[in-house]
């Protein structure tokens, strides 16, 4: 393997073993099979490692969150029957995450029914709850907060959401509190709190002509909304940031390890690199480089050789399976020396970061016995 | 490649001004949407390649800096054609929206910078789309003098799991915005979107998780109302002869009379790939099979084995304008 030859090979076993490790987070672009990746190395855990295990999917394929148990979207964990862990005495538990009752799930805790029901009616936190840009990846990261304060678990495996970047994982959070302990809200909220009417009585020239605009723009009743929604959040802010920053400290303790994912694809491999320079600037704990959907020529002939000699039989004539077979051998061996030169951009800025290929399965993996084995392939045994 | 005849030809096969490209994330939605513009401006037409996500993916592709908000200059295209692109940002469409209706000048720059801007597309997600797509529809429709600006405008679109609410425009600003001129300017998108003017198409990979979002994407789409053009699939290897496997004793003759190494590994090593691929051939003929079933026209792009660069552009394009 050429191109893992410049980087140490990841040791998945050791990250699954490892007592001190409570958290895997898998991180990077969509389309590069992370969810699979999070639930094969949950499955290991749970069956080799002995460890109970429970693994959060965002978005998981139908067959895959089938294949985990997972028939309904509830929200809470469920163990995952039919695995072998009698040996390891490990357990797995799967969820998915419900993004919108995980909202009001915090919104319960942090009010009293009537406000929050007062929250619940209104169109903003419904817009908000379920649209905005952001919201499902703070919410992963809440659901990941609760998991870990319960305690309940050796283990969490969190697949991370199909964002539009795999950065806005790391970034929600931070925007959600910052937007939420914003200047603009504190302005919309000034002249609720003083109990007067008009909301934008206390205000700046600039700002009231902003109020006029928004007026026209997007009609008064919004505004009564928009405040109605501000002043009922109000009571939760201090909340929402300090669970944001007690979740981006778990991040960055060592008792959790990053693991990205990616395919040998240029737009997946830069997605990675652009990851693991952030990581490094959060002071994030990066384990490793998790390459999936590697083609490997099973047989040593360069692609160029096999190219020459299949034109040469056919030419002969009487060899045509011969021919074809070394025809697909040559398109396999061009893709893998594609592959390794787009892997090798990640090596090249990131040296010292582990790295494992997992080669690329015929078909896809819908059931236990797949995963079990995408997670010898990740383990290399 | 007579440039000339393509116009006709392509006019036929791509009907409509606006075309919206989705699909599933790592199936090439950005480079289809790419070759699809580079090829409808072949023949001295001029295309517009939009982006709305920020992600500068048009900048990465052409490998040049990071587009602004205004329409540039992207590639000639073959036979005297143009494409041109825009990285449309909420924000700055908002700004000019405003001006547009109300003449703020500095007074948006002003709004600005107190976060007014960033927090009303924050707080409505719905009206950060239906500035998008107000974007898109005022560079589709606008005319300079008699003639079209554009004959045509290519949209590199959110995901397919993303993109019903995306163009969903109407409902999503309603439940926030009951009047005013963002209900107006969402009915008219909306009304352009769902008019035979625009089609949406579905960017897929003969891959299981693809296809089922093609799937989910077109029935959804197709629901809302929104005229769904073609299936794109992308990445597709050339077809191999149909016939029976080779025996390994037939491919030990065949290596041996190629001057090849006739091993056991080799030999093995060669029948498990023949294997892998057959297995991997009979569940992507199954998967067509399902895209076939949806009854709308299929492209089949080739897989590109040096990548997406500015020669795999140009043939992507031929093959999305070339007839079938």
């Amino acid at each position: 393997m050429p191109s893992e030859d410049a980087a140490p090979p990841l040791d998945v076993d050791q990250i699954l073993a490892d007592p001190g490790v409570r958290i895997v987070v898998c991180c990077g672009a969509g389309g590069v099979g992370k969810t699979t990746t999070a639930a094969a190395l949950a499955l290991r855990a749970a069956e080799r490692h002995g460890r109970r295990t429970v693994v959060l999917t965002i978005d998981p394929a139908r067959r895959l969150a089938q294949s985990l148990g997972l028939t309904e979207l509830d929200n809470t964990p469920r163990q995952v029957k039919g695995i072998d862990v009698e040996a390891s005495g490990g357990e797995l538990h799967a969820m998915m995450l419900d993004m919108k009752r995980t909202f009001d799930d915090v919104v319960l805790q942090h009010t009293d029914p009537t406000k929050a029901a007062e929250i619940f009616a209104n169109p903003f936190y419904q817009a908000m709850s379920s649209t905005f840009a952001g919201t499902q990846e703070y919410m992963a990261m809440e659901k990941l907060g609760q998991l870990h304060a319960r305690g309940d678990w050796d283990l969490i495996v969190v697949d991370t959401p199909p964002s539009r970047s795999a950065l806005d994982f790391l970034d929600a959070p931070a925007r959600l509190s910052r937007f939420l302990d914003g200047r603009m809200l504190r302005l919309l909220l000034a002249p609720a709190r003083s109990g007067g009417r008009s909301m934008f009585s206390l205000v700046t020239a600039s700002f009231g002509m902003f109020s006029k605009v928004v007026q026209k723009v997007l009609g008064a009743q919004l505004l009564t909304d928009l405040s109605g929604f501000v002043a009922a959040l109000d009571s939760m802010f201090g909340g929402f940031r300090q669970r944001a920053e007690q979740t981006y400290r778990i991040l960055q303790a060592r008792e959790t390890a990053f693991l990205l994912v990616a395919a040998p694809e240029p737009d997946a491999v830069r997605e990675a690199a652009y990851f693991a320079g952030r990581l490094r600037d959060e002071r994030m704990p990066l384990a490793g480089l998790v390459l999936n959907r590697v083609h490997e020529p099973a047989a040593e002939l360069g692609a160029a050789e096999s190219l020459a000699a299949a034109e040469r039989l056919a030419g002969v004539g009487g060899h045509e399976g011969t021919v074809e077979v070394l025809r697909a051998h040559a398109a396999l061996a061009q893709q893998a020396d594609r592959e390794q030169r787009v892997a090798a951009r990640f090596t090249e800025a990131f040296p010292a970061v582990p790295a494992v290929s997992v080669t690329a399965q015929p078909a896809d993996v819908h059931d236990v016995d797949g995963l079990r084995t995408i997670g010898e392939a990740i383990s290399r045994r | 490649m007579a440039a000339s005849e393509q116009p006709a030809e392509s006019a036929g096969r791509w009907r409509g001004r606006l075309h919206v490209v989705t699909g599933k994330g790592g199936t090439g939605k950005t480079s289809v949407a790419a070759a699809l513009a580079l090829g409808l401006a072949a023949g001295g037409r001029r295309t517009l390649l939009v982006e709305v996500e920020g992600r500068q993916g048009i900048a990465q592709l052409f490998d040049t800096d990071p587009l602004p908000y205004e329409e540039r200059h992207l590639t000639d295209a073959p036979g005297g054609g143009e494409v041109r692109a825009l990285a449309v940002d909420a924000e700055e469409a908002l700004l000019e929206y405003l001006d547009m209706f109300y003449k703020l000048g500095a007074a948006g720059r002003a709004l600005r910078k107190l976060g007014a801007i960033d927090f009303a597309t924050t707080i409505a997600p719905g009206l950060r789309d239906v500035l998008l797509t107000g974007k898109v529809k005022e560079a589709t429709t606008r005319s300079v003098g008699s003639r079209r600006a554009y004959d045509a405008v290519v949209l590199d679109a959110p995901p397919t799991g993303r993109i019903g609410r995306f163009l969903n425009v109407t409902a999503e600003t309603a439940r926030l915005a009951k009047v005013g001129p963002i209900k107006t300017q969402s009915e008219g998108v909306s009304a352009l979107l769902r008019s035979p003017m625009t089609s949406v198409h579905v960017v897929t990979l003969l891959e299981e998780m693809p296809v089922q979002e093609t799937l989910d994407a077109v029935a959804d789409l197709s629901q809302l109302g929104f005229p769904v053009g073609r299936v794109i699939v992308n990445g597709v290897r050339p077809p191999v002869p149909a016939g029976r496997a080779v025996t390994a004793a037939e491919l030990k003759r065949g290596l041996a009379a190629a001057g090849l190494p006739t091993d056991a590994r080799t030999v093995a090593g060669l029948a498990g790939e023949a294997r892998d691929q057959r297995v991997r051939r009979e569940l992507e003929d199954s998967l067509r099979g399902d895209l076939v079933e949806l009854g709308l026209p299929l492209t089949e792009l080739p897989l590109l084995p040096d990548g997406v660069d500015r020669a795999g552009l140009a043939t992507l394009a031929d093959a999305l304008v070339r007839a079938d």
